[in-house]
C-alpha cells in the first residue's frame, strides 16, 4: 500500500551520514543535473508537475520559472518551519535523510540560477538542526556545496538558520522577515517573493518535502517520476496521520489512494469500540470532513479541494466519537489566537472573539444564535488579511459549526441545564413555594 | 493555558496604556567600551553575523546564544547582543519578546515543553500537562510550559525536555523525566524521537548492514545551560 521514494532506506542506521547516503545512490542526481543546462533542469521540474508539499500545492517548477534570469543576488529558502498542528513529516525527512534535501536544494538552486540558500528550521527541532548542520558540513567537505560544485560553474552556499518558536514564521513572507532578523510579520503580496523576497532579492521558497523530491525527479526523469500518483497530483506524498488512530505516524503513499485505506488500513483505524467522527485532511487549518464525506475519497489535491477541504501539508488528524466537537473547536481556535502575529485586525480580533464565544458555548452562557455569530466572524476573517493564518482558523471552525451544528446546540443546552441545576440545588425554598419539585438529582 | 503574557486590558504589549516619556532619550547602540561581553559569546555572535548578507539576520541565533549563556534574555544579555551587533537595545528586545523560545524572565534550569495542541490532547496531553504542573510546578529547577504543536504527533502525548523529544508519555513517566533531568542522564532513552523507527511498514529495514551500524545510531546532542555551544556546533 505504500511506495518508498523519499522513504527508501529511511531507517537504515547512518543514512544521515554522507557515506551511507552515497552508497544508496545519493548525490548521483547532482552531477547528472549539472551536465544539463539550467533550463533543461527547470524544464524537468516543470514537466514533473511536482506540487508544493508545504500546504498551498503550487507547482514548484512554475514557481522557479518566475524568478528573473541574470546574475543578480537571488536566494533559495527551504521552509523547514513545520509547525502546523498535525504535521511531522519534515521532521522525519530532516532527521533521517538530510542529504536528500541538500541535494534537492543544490539542484533547485542550479535550475533557478541561485547562489545563496538558507534552511529556516523551527527552533524546537534541535536534534534535526544539529543533524542538518553536520550534513551541510559533510556536503561542503565533499564538494557538493561551495564554489564551483563538482567543477561546474554552479556555486552555492547553504546556511541552516534556526527559528525561535513562532507558527507564523511558516508563512513564507513572515519567514523572510524573520530570516532578515525582524519580528515574523507577513508582508503584503504582491510583490511575490519570486520578484522581491529575501533582502529584496528574487527568492524561491520551497518546503522540505518538495525539495527532497527534486533529486528523484532528476534521477528517474520527470516522466518516470510522474508515473507515481494521479493526474494533477503527481508523485508520492509523506502523510502524517495522528490523533485517534491505532498506529499514528508517517506513511509514504502514492497520491490518489483511498483515504480509508490510509486511515483505517495503514494507520490502523480508530481505537477498538470507537467510530471516526471526522478528520482534518490537511492539518488543523483544513476544514474537517466527516467520516461519510471523506473516507471514500481519493487522497489527492483535487479530490480534497472538491470536497470543500484541502490536502494542505498532508497531515491527517482523526477525531473519534468520544471527543466533543466543541473541545476540538476550542483547541484549534486557541492555537490560532495564540499564534496570530497581531498585524491585521480581522485575524487578531477575530481569533480572540472566536475563542471567547466558544468558551461561552462550553460554559452554557451562549445561545444557538451565537453559533451564527461565530460563523459570521469566520466569514469576515477569510480573505481579509495579509496572510492566511486567520483563514486557517476560520475554515475549520466554520466547517465544524456547519457540519456539527446539532452537537453544538446540544452542548449549549446541556451546559445551560447544568448551570440551572447548579443554581437551583442549594436553595430548596423557592422549590417549595412554587409547589413543583424539579428532579435535581444528587448535586 | 498557553502562557502569553498579558498586560493592561489583555493587551500583549507591555506599557501600551502608559504615555511615552518624551523627555527621555531613546537608548542608543551600547558603547562597546562600557559593555563588557564574554569573549566566547562575542565570538559566537560575530561568527553568526558573518554568515548573512545583512548582519541583522543573526539576531535570533545571537539571542539564542545569549540565552544559552545566561539562562534567559536578561536586559544585560540583550545589551550585550546589541553592543556586538551594533543595534539598539529596543530592536533586540522587540525580537526577544516576539518568539516563544526566548525567556524574558529568569528561567529555571530545565525546560519542559508539554505539547497540548490538538493531536496530543486527543491522546491525553491535557491530563499529562496537569500532572507535570502538579508534580514539578513548584520545583525551582523546572520550567514547565504548555506548548503549541511541537511537530511530533506520532508520539503523542509528548514533551520536549531541554530540547529532547520524548513520547508517548504516560503519567508515570513524569517523575522519571524529572529524575533523569536532575541527574543529568539522557531523558527516557527508550522514548526519544531519535530512536524511533518510521511507522510506514514499507520503510522497514530488511537486513541490518554491519558497515552502516559502525556509523552508530543517532545520538541526541548534549546540551546545557551556562556554556555557549561551540560555534561549529551551530554553523
Amino acid at each position: 500500500m505504500t511506495t518508498q521514494v523519499l522513504f527508501a532506506n529511511i531507517d537504515e542506521p547512518g543514512l544521515n551520514t554522507i557515506d551511507v547516503y552515497r552508497r544508496h545512490g545519493g548525490y548521483e542526481a547532482l552531477p547528472k543535473a549539472l551536465r544539463m543546462t539550467a533550463d533543461e533542469v527547470l524544464a524537468q521540474l516543470e514537466t514533473s508537475e511536482l506540487r508544493g508539499r508545504g500546504g498551498a500545492g503550487f507547482q514548484m517548477g512554475k514557481k522557479a520559472s518566475f524568478l528573473p534570469h541574470g546574475s543578480m543576488d537571488k536566494y533559495l529558502v527551504c521552509n523547514a518551519d513545520e509547525s502546523e498542528p498535525g504535521a511531522f513529516k519534515d521532521r522525519e525527512l530532516l532527521q533521517k535523510n538530510p542529504h536528500q534535501l541538500i541535494e534537492g536544494i543544490v539542484i533547485g538552486a542550479y535550475a533557478a540560477g541561485i547562489n545563496r540558500a538558507f534552511i529556516y528550521i523551527r527552533g524546537e527541532y534541535q536534534l534535526q538542526a544539529d543533524i542538518l548542520d553536520a550534513a551541510v558540513k559533510e556536503a561542503e567537505d565533499a564538494g557538493f556545496l561551495g564554489e564551483r560544485i563538482l567543477g561546474s560553474d554552479h556555486t552555492l552556499s547553504l546556511v541552516v538558520h534556526r527559528g525561535a518558536g513562532a507558527y507564523i514564521c511558516g508563512e513564507e513572507t513572515a519567514l523572510l522577515d524573520s530570516l532578515e532578523g525582524k519580528r515574523g510579520n507577513p508582508r503584503l503580496k504582491p510583490p511575490f517573493p519570486a520578484n522581491q523576497g529575501l533582502f529584496q532579492g528574487p527568492t524561491l521558497i520551497n518546503n522540505v518535502e518538495t525539495l527532497s523530491n527534486v533529486p528523484h525527479i532528476i534521477r528517474m526523469g520527470a516522466d518516470e517520476w510522474a508515473k507515481h500518483g494521479v493526474s494533477g497530483s503527481a508523485g508520492t506524498k509523506v502523510v502524517s496521520v495522528s490523533g485517534c488512530v491505532q498506529r499514528p505516524g508517517n506513511y509514504e503513499i502514492e497520491l490518489g489512494i483511498k483515504t480509508r485505506e490510509l486511515i483505517c488500513g495503514l494507520a490502523g483505524g480508530p481505537l477498538p469500540g470507537r467510530e471516526i467522527k471526522c478528520f482534518f485532511p490537511g492539518g488543523s487549518s483544513s476544514p474537517v470532513l466527516t467520516a461519510e464525506e471523506g473516507l471514500d475519497l481519493p487522497y489527492d489535491f483535487d479530490a480534497m479541494a472538491k470536497a470543500g477541504s484541502m490536502l494542505g501539508s498532508g497531515s491527517i488528524i482523526v477525531v473519534d466519537d468520544s471527543v466533543p466537537i466543541v473541545e476540538v473547536a476550542k483547541k484549534v481556535a486557541k492555537f490560532y489566537a495564540h499564534e496570530s502575529c497581531g498585524k491585521c485586525s480581522p485575524c487578531r480580533e477575530g481569533t480572540n472573539w472566536t475563542v471567547k464565544m466558544l468558551e461561552r458555548v462550553d460554559t452554557g452562557e451562549a445561545t444557538p444564535m451565537d453559533l451564527d455569530i461565530i460563523a459570521s466572524v469566520q466569514d469576515q476573517i477569510i480573505g481579509h488579511c495579509l496572510c492566511v493564518l486567520g483563514d486557517s482558523m476560520a475554515m475549520p471552525i466554520g466547517s465544524m459549526v456547519q457540519k456539527f451544528r446539532a452537537e453544538f446546540e446540544e452542548h449549549i443546552e446541556r451546559a445551560r441545564e447544568r448551570n440551572e441545576l447548579a443554581t437551583v440545588a442549594p436553595e430548596p425554598e423557592p422549590v417549595a413555594l412554587h409547589g413543583a419539585q424539579p428532579d435535581v438529582g444528587p448535586y | 493555558m498557553a502562557r502569553v503574557q498579558r498586560y493592561a486590558d489583555g493587551s500583549r504589549v507591555p506599557g501600551w496604556d502608559q504615555a511615552v516619556d518624551l523627555t527621555k532619550e531613546p537608548a542608543p547602540v551600547p558603547e562597546p567600551a562600557t559593555t563588557p561581553v564574554p569573549d566566547e559569546l562575542r565570538a559566537t555572535i560575530e561568527a553568526y553575523m558573518a554568515k548573512y548578507p545583512d548582519r541583522r539576520s543573526a539576531v535570533i541565533p545571537a539571542l539564542a546564544a545569549a540565552q544559552r549563556h545566561y539562562g534567559w534574555c536578561s536586559p544585560e544579555a540583550m545589551d550585550q547582543v546589541a553592543a556586538v551587533m551594533r543595534l539598539t537595545p529596543a530592536y533586540v528586545e522587540s525580537i526577544a519578546t516576539f518568539y516563544d523560545m526566548f525567556e524574558n524572565e529568569p528561567s529555571p534550569l530545565h525546560d519542559i515543553y508539554v505539547c497540548t495542541n490538538i493531536s496530543c490532547s486527543l491522546r491525553g496531553a491535557d491530563e499529562l500537562f496537569e500532572h507535570f504542573v502538579e508534580t514539578l510546578g513548584d520545583d525551582a529547577q523546572f520550567n514547565v510550559r504548555s506548548f503549541e504543536c511541537l511537530g511530533a504527533c506520532d508520539i503523542a502525548p509528548m514533551a520536549s525536555v531541554d530540547g529532547v523529544y520524548v513520547g508517548p508519555l504516560e503519567l508515570d513517566d513524569v517523575p522519571r523525566i524529572a529524575n533523569d533531568a536532575r541527574d543529568g542522564r539522557p531523558v527516557l532513552p527508550s522514548k526519544q524521537i531519535a530512536n524511533r523507527a518510521v511507522a510506514d511498514p514499507g520503510a522497514a529495514v530488511p537486513v541490518p548492514d554491519p558497515d552502516a551500524m559502525a556509523a552508530g545510531p543517532l545520538v541526541p546532542p548534549e546540551r546545557g545551560r551556562g556554556e555557549a555551544a561551540a560555534p561549529e556546533d551551530e554553523l
